[in-house]
């Protein structure tokens, strides 16, 4: 355990610090959702019809920008290799490098919301069911994420190939975090559902991502 | 304890690199891996530190502890340094301690023994290449592993540095520890040499 809340604790430390890269995320975010105003119109009814659909493609895109960096840091500077030399299980360090991703890229997108709903005329109750949504939603994104990231390790040019290979996974999760928040914006009573599925799918991403990437990380060392 | 390998071939892209290629080390000694440019040094010591798969032949460490496979009972000393340049220089030390784990010994010890107390608290990013080295070279002080794998290991360090290293290998195999070195320079300590990549 010692060995993987340290790499967790190591992992947060370097993104936090001067070009770590944790809040580029958020800023793209910022920046996706305060420029959807400009480009919609000053259409009050509409921008709260596009809302939630905003907000989620900000944070689809702003989680992709943060994940080609993943592994390919690791493994450009050595540490990869002795990740996969190490006693605690590859799957294991995998999950705990998820783990402290989400935490520095995932959850402030999070936290960020409640400010980008008033930019986008969504009332209280519909912001923060927008954000319950991206809470439940982005670890899903982390871990397909993942999985890209680490299939890329070795490629140059990987950071390309992850959005091509990540986005198409990610439509799962966009369609039911979509259809979540609009439940609660437009009609409520749907919520359930979606959300369900929503939380589902981060959960077998939970299961299926760590694996998937360690995998993929055994086979593509050189 | 005794490092075994056997018959072994590495393929890389589509290239043979070697094959049958023996060797043997029991505690307390080390092996010189010797050999010109793009002979396969590094690919053995990445065979051995199950970094690469081997296309054939098999590497044993015996007298160890069975639990654990040869990699993790090894100390990687690769050309890249693995360093963070945004954590300082007890940052770096203090998570390789604690990611390797196992058997750990005081990191202000280690830091001395490579010459960088005086400055542990700078960041990694302001540290000259022989620098970076030492500090990579106290990992392997800081966490106890019975193999250790050193690729160049004197790279880019100054006399005093070569001098040192030579002084810690010594002590490791004095304390029933085995190493497996790939270089161009001559280690500073009894080695037997293994030759590869030059017909004989």
């Amino acid at each position: 355990m010692t060995a993987l809340a340290a790499l967790i604790r190591r992992d947060i430390q370097v993104a936090l610090r001067v070009g770590g890269g944790a809040l580029i995320g958020v800023l793209f975010f910022l920046i996706v959702v305060v420029l959807m105003p400009f480009a919609v119109g000053p259409d009050l009814a509409l921008l709260k019809k596009l809302g939630p659909a905003i907000l989620w493609l900000g944070a689809l895109l702003a989680s992709l920008l943060t994940l080609d960096r993943l592994f390919t840091a690791d493994h450009d500077d050595g540490s990869l290799d002795l990740i996969v030399m190490g006693r605690s299980s590859l799957e294991l360090a995998c999950l705990a490098k998820a783990v402290a991703h989400w935490l520095v890229s995932g959850l402030p997108l999070v936290i960020a919301t409640p400010v980008l709903g008033m930019l986008l005329n969504l009332d209280g109750d519909a912001t923060a069911a927008v954000a319950l949504t991206l809470l439940a939603g982005t670890p899903a994104l982390t871990f397909t994420g993942m999985i890209g990231a680490a299939l890329a390790v070795t490629l140059h040019r990987g950071g390309l190939l992850l959005a091509v290979l990540v986005l198409p996974l990610s439509i799962p999760v966009l369609i039911f975090g979509v259809a979540a928040s609009n439940a609660a914006v437009i009609e409520p009573g749907g919520f359930g559902a979606p959300f369900s599925i929503l939380c589902a799918l981060s959960l077998a991403g939970l299961v299926i991502g760590p694996l998937a990437a360690a995998a993929s990380l055994r086979h593509g060392l050189d | 304890m005794r490092l075994t390998g056997r018959a072994l071939k590495c393929i890389r892209g589509g290239r043979e690199i070697f094959s049958d290629l023996n060797f043997e080390a029991a505690g307390g000694e080390a092996v010189a891996v010797i050999g010109p440019n793009g002979a396969g040094k590094t690919s053995l010591l990445r065979l051995i530190a199950g970094l690469l798969t081997t296309a054939g032949g098999s590497i044993t460490l015996n007298g160890g502890n069975d639990d654990l496979t040869v990699a993790e009972q090894a100390h990687y000393l690769g050309h890249r340094d693995a360093l963070k340049p945004a954590l300082s220089v007890a940052e770096n030390l203090a998570f390789w301690r604690d990611f390797l784990g196992g058997e750990t010994t005081d990191a202000k010890t280690a830091l001395a023994a490579v010459g960088l107390d005086h400055i542990a608290q700078l960041p990694a990013a302001y540290l000259s290449a022989g620098q970076r080295r030492r500090l990579s070279i106290a990992r392997l002080l800081v966490v106890r592993r019975p193999l250790w794998l050193l690729d160049e290991p004197t790279s880019a360090l100054d006399a005093s540095g070569q001098a040192m290293v030579a002084t810690l290998m010594r002590d490791h195999l004095a304390g029933g520890g085995l190493i497996v070195a790939a270089t161009h320079t001559p280690l500073g300590i009894a080695a037997r040499e293994l030759r590869i990549g030059v017909m004989a």
